[in-house]
């Protein structure tokens, strides 16, 4: 397997964006992403689009966003791996790129979720589980999903809504600085509370919103980042990947995500690093509880010990490892398919020790970040660790 | 925002059940049943035609207690599209006296009565409109 960089990197404003369609949502990032590159579309071999799709009018967003982008004639895949579609789509170019197929390849994100009413999105959501045996009589939701972990969590460990509270705190305040979040503005452990309760004992404030957005990375080979003569290249070291039932009665337990687990198991044999090692880390969090368990699969800590993390203030900027300081998916947003790779245009960023302001940069110890990458409640997870 | 409203579709697929028609019929009976391998000897429930574990297809049917102890809980209250007309209702993973989780709604029972580890029984039921489904009702009965 050949060494692969990021090169460059793109990145939509996210937010309900019905001021474009699909296509033109996708053209914001990939030409940024190309731009940064130095590289024209003629020069991409391989196009990896992850995106769901079915909230939006297009069935092969893969084969409209290329004819948009001056992409046709590359070879195309779409990818789907529930809300790990983008982290699932870099891995497909990763290895298209790794194992000598291609000389660069690149991935584009997109989801477009605000054409449909809320309803309809909980809807298609709720149904992208076990439709058979959890929807069709049942009527289990995405936010309902995750509930089921959150009273499993509380019941077991002695967290409380207030410990969950704090991580949807924590991420606004970075959200509040990151120009390109859905929702740039500060909430209160109050507000979270007092939110209404969307599936007990989650409330509004615990769930991400429903987003509009896309995001784009070129990747390349060793050689060819010396013939582009790139300045700061971002090495993928290590992806790891693994998956759960759809079923959650088949499951062993709801306190945290085995496919979780072994994705970063994985993930960090292959980068030959350890938690302590990372220096700044993109989780997960559509949903305040997951943020927690993701501490604790990811092991940062040890189970049950998550909520003390929040308590302690050790995920922030100063911590012992800053967590979503982009405002994560609970206020950077989610658009499914382009939540991943937004994942790597941030860590990317971050390596490259460029953000802005710089109180929402992480100190670089070790030039190694992390991003976990979860489709549903564990159904996909998909941990990629960074080096520069 | 202008926008374009598209042509709508409406969707309703046609599930096939006829190798766990068991199942369904036996709902209609008051029975709940799981499957069983008959060459590993694996349980399911929600009931499987083919057995994942060692890929033998010879599977009898099993009928469950439907005795079971809650393990989590959730109350929907934000319902999908399909969903809008029913009440907010609290959906349940229990684990079965026979060794199998079984997730459903939970009826009967005031919402804060309802605790981890409360005992439960599963039942089947005929829904208003027509669907057989079942459902965990509280294992001892209060009155309220």
């Amino acid at each position: 397997m050949r060494k692969v960089a990021i090169v460059g990197v793109g990145h939509s404003k996210f937010g309900e964006r019905q001021d474009v369609n699909v296509r033109e949502l996708a053209f914001e990032s990939v030409k940024t992403a190309l731009e940064e590159a130095g590289l024209t579309p003629r020069d991409i071999p391989y196009v990896s689009v992850g995106s769901i799709g079915v909230w939006y009018e297009e069935p092969l967003p893969a084969v409209a966003i290329a004819e948009y982008c001056g992409l046709t004639g590359s070879s195309l895949i779409r990818v789907e791996a529930a809300c790990a579609t983008g982290s699932a789509a870099v891995y497909s170019a990763y290895t298209a790129v790794a194992s000598g197929y291609f000389d660069t390849a690149l991935v584009i994100g997109v989801e477009k979720m605000r054409e449909v009413d809320t309803f309809t999105a909980v809807e298609l959501m709720g149904r992208a589980g076990s439709y058979l045996w959890e929807f069709e009589n049942f009527g289990l939701t995405f936010p309902g999903y995750y509930a089921l972990y959150a009273t499993a969590y509380m019941n077991r460990f002695g967290a409380s809504e207030e410990d969950l509270a704090l991580v949807a705190v924590k991420n606004h305040r970075y959200g509040a600085m990151n120009p390109l979040a859905h929702i740039q503005r500060e909430i209160t452990v109050e507000d979270v509370l007092s939110s209404y309760v969307v599936a007990w004992p989650l409330k509004l404030y615990d769930c991400c919103p429903i987003t509009d957005g896309s995001a784009a990375v070129v990747l390349a080979s060793e050689e060819k980042v010396k013939e582009l003569k790139v300045d700061t290249p971002v090495w993928i070291a290590g992806i790891g990947s693994s998956s759960g039932t759809g079923t959650l009665s088949y499951r062993s337990d709801f306190i945290g995500l085995d496919a979780a687990v072994k994705a970063s198991r994985i993930a960090y044999k292959i980068a030959g690093v350890e938690p302590r090692d990372i220096d700044v880390a993109e989780v997960h969090d559509c949903f305040t509880i997951a943020e927690l368990m993701a501490y604790e699969d990811l092991g940062f800590c040890g189970r049950g010990e998550g909520f003390k993390m929040i308590r302690e203030g050790q995920t922030e900027v100063g911590g012992k490892i800053p967590v979503n300081i982009d405002g994560g998916l609970k206020a950077k947003g989610h658009p499914i398919g382009a939540t991943g790779v937004s994942m790597m245009v941030e860590l990317t960023k971050q390596l490259r020790e460029e953000v802005k302001p710089s109180s929402r940069q992480a100190p670089m110890k070790n030039y190694v970040a992390l991003a976990h990458n979860v489709g549903g409640t564990g159904h996909y997870c998909y941990v990629t660790i960074l080096r520069r | 925002m202008p926008t374009l409203p598209s042509r709508r579709l409406e969707i309703s697929y046609n599930i096939p059940i006829s190798r766990t028609k068991k199942f369904w019929d036996g709902l209609r009976e008051g029975k709940i049943y799981g499957t069983k391998c008959r060459r590993c000897g694996k349980l399911y429930f929600p009931p499987v035609a083919d057995c994942g574990e060692c890929y033998s297809s010879e599977m009898d049917w099993v009928e469950l207690s439907g005795e079971g102890e809650i393990v989590t809980f959730t109350h929907i209250i934000v319902r999908p599209t399909s969903f809008q007309d029913q009440q907010p209702y609290t959906v349940a993973i229990a684990q079965l006296k026979e060794g199998v989780k079984a997730l459903a709604w939970l009826k009967d029972v005031k919402r804060k009565d309802i605790k981890v580890g409360m005992k439960v029984k599963l039942v089947p039921r005929v829904s208003e409109d027509g669907r057989v489904t079942y459902e965990f009702r509280p294992a001892e009965k209060r009155e309220y």
